[in-house]
């Protein structure tokens, strides 16, 4: 008796209608849970997503673009020569407070010199606090290019690069390069809990952390000092929900209104519901198949381009992504400035292809192996699947692929080392710079390194002294046409055969107002609304 | 009754020895490490690599790392994320209530529906009800629950309205947390229908999570409950002319429970399995979502303090359950 009484207190239902909320409440349902909140060591999309709120870059991108804007930096001026970056920063910038700490003056040029010094100098007192590895920092090549970073005045910095680097500017609007209080940081140092800047932040955001529960929630509010003006929503939510179909469950319902990576089967039932739409956007992402081009056969053009004739890309795409995708025929996406819609694809055509490989002395075709990537990753829902389309139409033309894969890691490692002939892989964009796919994934310097990107091996001279004229151009409009000579070059030569540019798609309920797709795959909510509140 | 408690309690340091070893050893036999595992498709260098190895003292000898780690936890240091940089110990305390939480309601669900239908289904043997109680609990036992937990959700969330899809409280709540268990600290704080919520929120998955042990509870009750009926000193009681009544509750009951505490103390290792599932799907905070998230992250630290205090926690309820074995059965303790 005693039990069941108990049991009717806990676990009885009761439906109380939810009391209405007094302010505007957006609720994002995300699908994880961050590392931290210091974008510097990050390397997901779930962290920088729940930094994005609430800290600011030197630059930003614009929103729902890969445009350049200014941000903590009002202005700019670049020398001639391109080396000499000089920032002037914006005034009046105020930062968020939090229990452990309230800040005594606004943001100024000592926070953008802690920003660069904490990822490079290994002496700063921050360089390991949270983790050493600033991946980014050293992927865009910053230790290399940076030669000084200084305080001219409070509102001043200079940032000298040892070479000139076209992309410069579009690599500080990227996440690693959040602003932190220096202030907060020597507080905290003297402390003794430096780590704290990084789980109980302080930005110069839109939105500051209220608080994060993991695994279940993270809380923020609009910060009313923002510098740009408050946000139009008083608080945002992120549900943490791993689960797509349990996300797609809480939308439908109304218990979020925004959701993250919808499960393809769930597309149809989004369609129908009167509640809901789908944005999309070609994501700014490639899938791609690699040639090894230094081992043979792969190291003939006419091998190449045969295989790029004989496998059906359409079908490939139409069968894998189930409309979650477009088919690739450049290395960039669409999306992306300086893309070459002029280039030709490379007809299916299994005729044509037979007859290049008796041309190349491949009458009877050849063995290879295809491999294949063991994970989902979002440019490539099933390399799997892929693989085994792949293989039986290169079997039409007389070529055996024998398909292999290996441990994500281990297979990352093998490809860059070059051990395949030919291998799946794809890329996401980092700062929607041509460059951050012409020349990481498929210049020469790239496939020299044993860890560079470029698993084609592809070095070929023309296309490599486009890609790195490009680099050193500051200005656009002949960067543009260096790339989309690029492009041409890279068609002719057949390094890959590109497969496709997935779509982003975004299931938003319709009182969500001015939600704009991010290419970078980012989730922002300054300037969205709720209708009707 | 100390002798016994004395050999149940040093076989507890074997046991804990053999976790921390699979904890320790098998994740490192799984290709892959930390680091490469961030890094995604744009690598990391190999010199890099060896550098930040060392920084997490990853490039020592295994036997070394795993001395270094042993001595560390027997001083109570269990280490920190590699992820988070959070102590692991201090992560564990404050997922581990949820998972608490949830499992108590899955085992209250289990044995006040499971405990019922045994004992009526033993008593109307091969009656419909009998039938029916044993079919549904064979169901109920082979169901996956990843399914079952979706399916519930479709239907009584999204098609009836009438439960939350997931999580553990509406969003509208923020309840700081005092204990941890979001019951009783929605009862101490002042935030009105927060309670109600919470107990919303907890109805799917405690079903979902609830649904094995019930049909394990419901079979071991209805079996130990029909040996106990057969038993001579049934017969007497019945020949006494007592009551049926009596004769389930006092005679029967009590020593058909002996074997069903067993099983119960069992469940205990099973709920904590079928909580990663559950807390996946309903998106619910606790230590299984957590362990699983570490595998992928291959967060050495978390997965292996992790494995040792569930473990413990596993441990010590098998040692209670046998301890309280040994009170109400005394021919437990006369044996040995």
């Amino acid at each position: 008796m005693k039990k069941s009484a108990l049991f009717a207190a806990i676990c009885v239902p009761a439906f109380l209608a939810a009391a209405p909320l007094a302010a505007k409440t957006l609720v994002y349902c995300s699908e994880g849970s961050p590392e931290n909140f210091y974008p510097g060591v990050n390397t997901t999309g779930t962290s920088f997503d729940a930094s994005e709120q609430i800290y600011n870059r030197i630059v930003e991108f614009e929103r729902g673009g890969t445009k350049v804007n200014p941000s903590l930096a009002e202005k700019w001026d670049v020398s001639d020569d391109g080396t000499v970056y000089t920032f002037h920063l914006r005034k009046g910038v105020k930062w968020h407070s939090n229990k452990n700490f309230k800040p005594t003056r606004e943001m100024n040029a000592d926070d953008i010199v802690f920003m660069f010094e904490r990822q490079w100098k290994e002496d700063n007192p921050y360089f390991k606090v949270t983790s050493p590895n600033h991946s980014y920092f050293g992927d865009m090549g910053m230790p290399a290019l940076l030669k000084s970073v200084e305080k001219v005045d409070d509102y001043t910095v200079r940032v000298t690069l040892n070479r000139p680097e076209a992309p410069f500017l579009a690599d500080l609007a990227m996440m690693w390069a959040s602003v932190q209080s220096k202030e907060y940081a020597d507080a905290m140092l003297k402390a003794g809990t430096p780590e704290k800047i990084d789980q109980d932040p302080i930005g110069t955001g839109p939105f500051y952390l209220v608080n994060y529960q993991k695994d279940a929630i993270i809380r923020y509010k609009a910060f009313p000092d923002y510098w740009a003006g408050k946000a139009k929503l008083d608080d945002l939510v992120f549900s943490i929900t791993p689960d797509a179909s349990v996300r797609w469950a809480k939308l439908q319902k109304g218990e979020c209104h925004v959701m993250p990576y919808p499960n393809p089967a769930d597309l149809e039932a989004m369609k129908k519901d009167p509640n809901v739409q789908i944005l999309e956007q070609p994501g700014l992402n490639i899938g791609y198949l690699a040639y090894q081009t230094t081992k043979k056969p792969f190291d003939d053009v006419r091998v190449r381009k045969a295989m790029n004739m004989a496998m059906n890309k359409k079908a490939i795409v139409d069968a894998v992504f189930l409309g979650s995708g477009v088919p690739a025929k450049n290395p960039i996406p669409p999306s992306m400035w300086s893309y070459n819609d002029n280039v030709k694809e490379d007809e299916y055509n299994p005729e044509a292809a037979k007859k290049l490989l008796a041309e190349a002395g491949y009458p009877n075709g050849f063995e290879t192996d295809l491999w294949a990537m063991p994970v989902q990753r979002p440019y490539n829902p099933n390399a799997r699947r892929i693989a085994e389309l792949m293989q039986a139409d290169l079997a039409k033309v007389g070529v055996k692929a024998e398909i292999k894969s290996f441990e994500w890691g281990e297979y990352r490692k093998r490809a860059q080392a070059g051990e395949h002939q030919m291998a799946q892989l794809g890329w996401t964009g980092d700062n929607g710079d041509p460059d951050n796919f012409l020349h990481t994934l498929l210049g020469c310097a790239s496939a020299e390194s044993a860890s560079g990107s470029n698993i084609a091996k592809f070095c070929y001279k023309p296309f490599d002294d486009l890609v790195n004229k490009a680099k050193v151009t500051t200005d656009q409009a002949e960067r543009t046409k260096l790339y989309e000579q690029a492009q041409v070059v890279f068609k002719e030569q057949a390094p890959w055969f590109t497969i496709a540019h997935a779509v982003q798609l975004k299931p938003v309920r319709k009182e969500v107002v001015d939600f704009k797709l991010s290419p970078f795959g980012r989730h922002t909510f300054y300037g969205v609304d709720l209708k009707g509140k | 009754m100390l002798k016994f408690i004395l050999t149940r309690v040093s076989l507890i340091i074997p046991t804990f020895i053999g976790i921390t070893l699979l904890a320790f050893f098998l994740i490192r036999l799984v290709p892959g490490d930390p680091i490469e595992t961030l890094a995604g498709e744009r690598g990391i260098d190999p010199a890099r690599h060896e550098q930040l190895l060392k920084e997490y003292g990853l490039d020592k000898p295994v036997f070394v790392q795993y001395g270094i780690y042993l001595s560390r936890v027997l001083q109570g240091d269990l280490g920190k994320s590699m992820i988070t940089q959070e102590p692991v110990l201090n992560e564990f305390k404050a997922l581990f209530p949820a998972t608490v939480e949830l499992a108590l309601c899955a085992i209250l669900f289990a044995l006040i529906i499971g405990l019922p239908a045994g004992i009526i289904a033993a008593l109307r043997r091969n009656s419909i009800f009998d039938h029916g109680v044993m079919g549904i609990s064979l169901t109920g036992y082979s169901m996956p629950i990843f399914w079952w937990g979706l399916i519930l959700i479709l239907i009584f969330s999204v098609q009836f309205d009438l439960t939350p899809v997931s999580g553990r409280i509406d969003v509208l709540y923020y309840i700081e947390p005092t204990t941890g268990f979001l019951l009783i600290d929605t009862l101490l704080s002042d935030e009105e229908g927060a309670f109600w919520s919470a107990v919303e929120h907890l109805i799917l998955p405690t079903i979902v999570l609830g649904t094995v042990p019930l049909a394990v509870i419901a079979r071991m009750t209805r079996s130990a409950m029909l040996e106990v009926l057969g038993e001579d000193y049934i017969r007497t009681a019945k020949a006494k002319g007592l009551s049926r009544f009596r004769i389930v509750a006092l005679h029967a009951l009590r020593n058909a429970l002996i074997p069903v505490v067993t099983v119960i103390g069992l469940q205990i290792g099973v709920l904590f399995t079928g909580a990663i599932l559950t807390e996946t799907i309903f998106s619910w905070p606790g230590v299984g979502k957590w362990l699983i998230d570490a595998i992928f992250r291959r967060d050495y630290p978390v997965l292996q303090g992790g494995a040792l205090l569930l473990g413990v926690v596993v441990m010590s309820v098998n040692l209670l359950v046998d301890l309280a074995y040994g009170l109400i059965n005394p021919r437990i303790r006369h044996t040995r």
